[in-house]
């Protein structure tokens, strides 16, 4: 009786996910190996891969999402740490400062970032005022500029899993292994981040997901120089009409982050992680 | 831990010191920093809004209403005025199409078996880990394969597709708190299914709900992927207008417009927060 309520409540759902997700996803993916007269090839992932700009779009942009992942989670758990020794005041501060700005608007967050690597932004300005550069300098259009600001755009989509997870773990437990003597570093390692680590595993797919694919801030940041999957993709089918070879980017872009997400899925199936899941 | 209990010899004691002292430095130094890192940057937007000038300098040389002006103009920003209205128009189309889809999954899904529903969670969550950008493209082959174009409701189904994922997550949290037996009291007491749904389960179902439709309506007024491939040339949307107008010419209106998208989020943040919270204490 129960099960089949819910069926059919949640029936609608799967179907819409079934039919206009999945299915439009399988129409491409048919797509990418169709040739131009009907029938099976590999020619577009032939074309793709012979082809060394193409080749290097794509790598740059696993690098890319690979960055931004080890900066948010540098600059993320130490985050996570504060909120967690924080008292009720500190912790709704640190909420709300990750909640603003992952609901702002990411044009919003980009054109700041224009703003602050600027010519005339503040890091320029606070470089030569400092002496460590003799004239005022850009970050727009470099890699690091990009970098900058896909990190403080991303943070969010790892700051709040943890946050979700640290406020609801018990403190009982890094109080028994300080009881046990264990001292700040040796409970992080052993008590706090076991406890952290699906929710940091969550948030790497998403950061990565998400910064391999933004659109705006990598055509505004990086510029007509740094071209990315996203830019490459709109152009094949945008302005060329390519379309299976956009439909092989694109599957390309897909497998590409499909293969990221199931590497950190094994990671986190590991005997000894999943312990603590 | 061997050492736990002998007696601290004035070496092990440094150690102790340095370390504790590196672990402090790392959580409110790095920790910190990484705060203001995050919040820094929406506060420049917002102070980049009022300036004076033509140009992006910061700070800005002087402050005035000068960029929100020239954006209210009707005559010199009518395109920006139509892209908003066309955003906010997708934006609640959007929330509307989520919740009549995902509001009753989610309600299903917490009925569902364990293995079913773990087997089938996946199909529901895809859309929120698979690049948008590539289903945007895809959804467009099969739109053009059917002999169609970019059309306005595409844009709103596309959203609706990538987005109830983020509504059926807020609204499975609250309802699997739910206690069936609530709902049992109700028809032993004489209450029909209907009403039942209607006066114990529909009001506990409102908090995710609600927290659920913010996100969805947020996430489709600032969407660009998904509008990118979907959207005919006459749906502008405001984060594409404001692209462009990024692109073009670096237009300070862009500005006025950040400052009154984040007022916007401000204030609809302080409210949904009294409503709903967003991380629940379990």
């Amino acid at each position: 009786m129960q099960r089949t309520t819910g069926a059919i409540f949640a029936s609608p759902m799967l179907a819409m996910m079934l039919l206009f997700f999945l299915a439009p996803l399988g129409v491409l993916a048919v797509a990418s190996v169709t040739g131009p007269e009907g029938g099976l090839t590999l020619d577009n992932y032939r074309v793709f891969l012979a082809d060394g700009f193409a080749v290097g779009v794509l790598v740059d942009t696993i690098l890319l999402g690979l960055k931004t992942v080890a900066a948010v989670t540098l600059l993320g758990v130490p985050l996570a740490l504060l909120y967690w020794h924080s008292g009720p005041r500190m912790r709704t501060l640190i909420l709300v400062a990750t909640l603003l700005p992952m609901l702002t608007s990411n044009v919003v967050r980009t054109f700041a970032w224009i703003v602050i690597i600027g010519r005339n932004g503040p890091i320029s300005q606070t470089f030569v005022e400092l002496g460590l550069s003799d004239r005022p300098f850009s970050l727009m259009f470099s890699e690091t500029g990009l970098v900058m600001a896909l990190t403080q755009i991303e943070l969010p989509l790892l700051v709040l899993p943890l946050i979700a997870v640290l406020s609801a773990a018990d403190r009982r437990l890094v109080e028994a292994a300080e009881v046990l003597g264990a001292d700040r570093w040796r409970s992080l390692v052993t008590v706090l981040l076991p406890m952290m680590t699906p929710a940091i595993l969550a948030g790497w797919v998403l950061v990565f997901a998400s910064a391999t694919t933004s659109y705006v801030t990598q055509s505004v940041i990086g510029g007509a120089r740094l071209i990315y999957m996203p830019q490459f993709v709109y152009r094949e089918v945008g302005v060329l009409f390519q379309w299976p070879m956009a439909a092989a980017i694109s599957f390309l872009l897909l497998v590409s982050t499909g293969i990221v997400m199931l590497g950190v899925t094994i990671l986190a199936r590991h005997r000894r992680l999943a312990a603590y899941a | 831990m061997p050492d736990a209990h002998a007696p601290a010899a004035p070496s092990t004691d440094l150690r102790e010191r340095v370390s504790a002292l590196s672990y402090w430095a790392v959580v409110i130094g790095l920790g910190g920093f990484t705060l203001v890192y995050m919040i820094v940057p929406i506060g420049i937007a917002v102070l980049m809004s009022f300036t004076d000038g033509l140009t992006l300098r910061f700070p800005p040389e002087g402050y005035s209403l000068r960029q929100y002006r020239a954006l209210l103009d009707p005559v010199r920003s009518g395109p920006i005025h139509t892209a908003a209205i066309n955003s906010i128009g997708i934006a609640a189309w959007t929330a509307l199409g989520a919740v009549l889809v995902a509001a009753p999954a989610a309600f299903g899904m917490a009925r569902l078996g364990r293995r079913s529903a773990t087997a089938l969670e996946p199909v529901l969550l895809s859309p929120l880990v698979l690049p948008s950008l590539v289903y945007s493209l895809a959804a467009l082959l099969v739109i053009s394969n059917l002999g169609m174009g970019p059309a306005y409701g595409f844009v709103v189904a596309g959203h609706i597709v990538v987005f109830a994922p983020l509504m059926y997550r807020t609204s499975l949290a609250v309802a699997q708190q739910i206690d069936p037996a609530q709902e049992e009291a109700s028809t032993t007491l004489g209450a029909g299914r209907l009403r039942t749904f209607l006066r114990v389960t529909m009001p506990a179902l409102i908090p995710g709900v609600l927290a659920g439709g913010f996100l969805v309506f947020m996430q489709s007024m600032d969407n660009v992927s998904v509008t990118l491939f979907l959207a005919d040339p006459e749906t502008t949307v405001l984060p594409l207008r404001m692209f462009a107008m990024i692109e073009d010419s670096l237009d300070p209106r862009v500005a006025a417009i950040s400052g009154l998208l984040v007022a916007a989020t401000v204030l609809v943040l302080l409210v949904v927060q009294r409503l709903v919270p967003f991380v629940r204490r379990r």
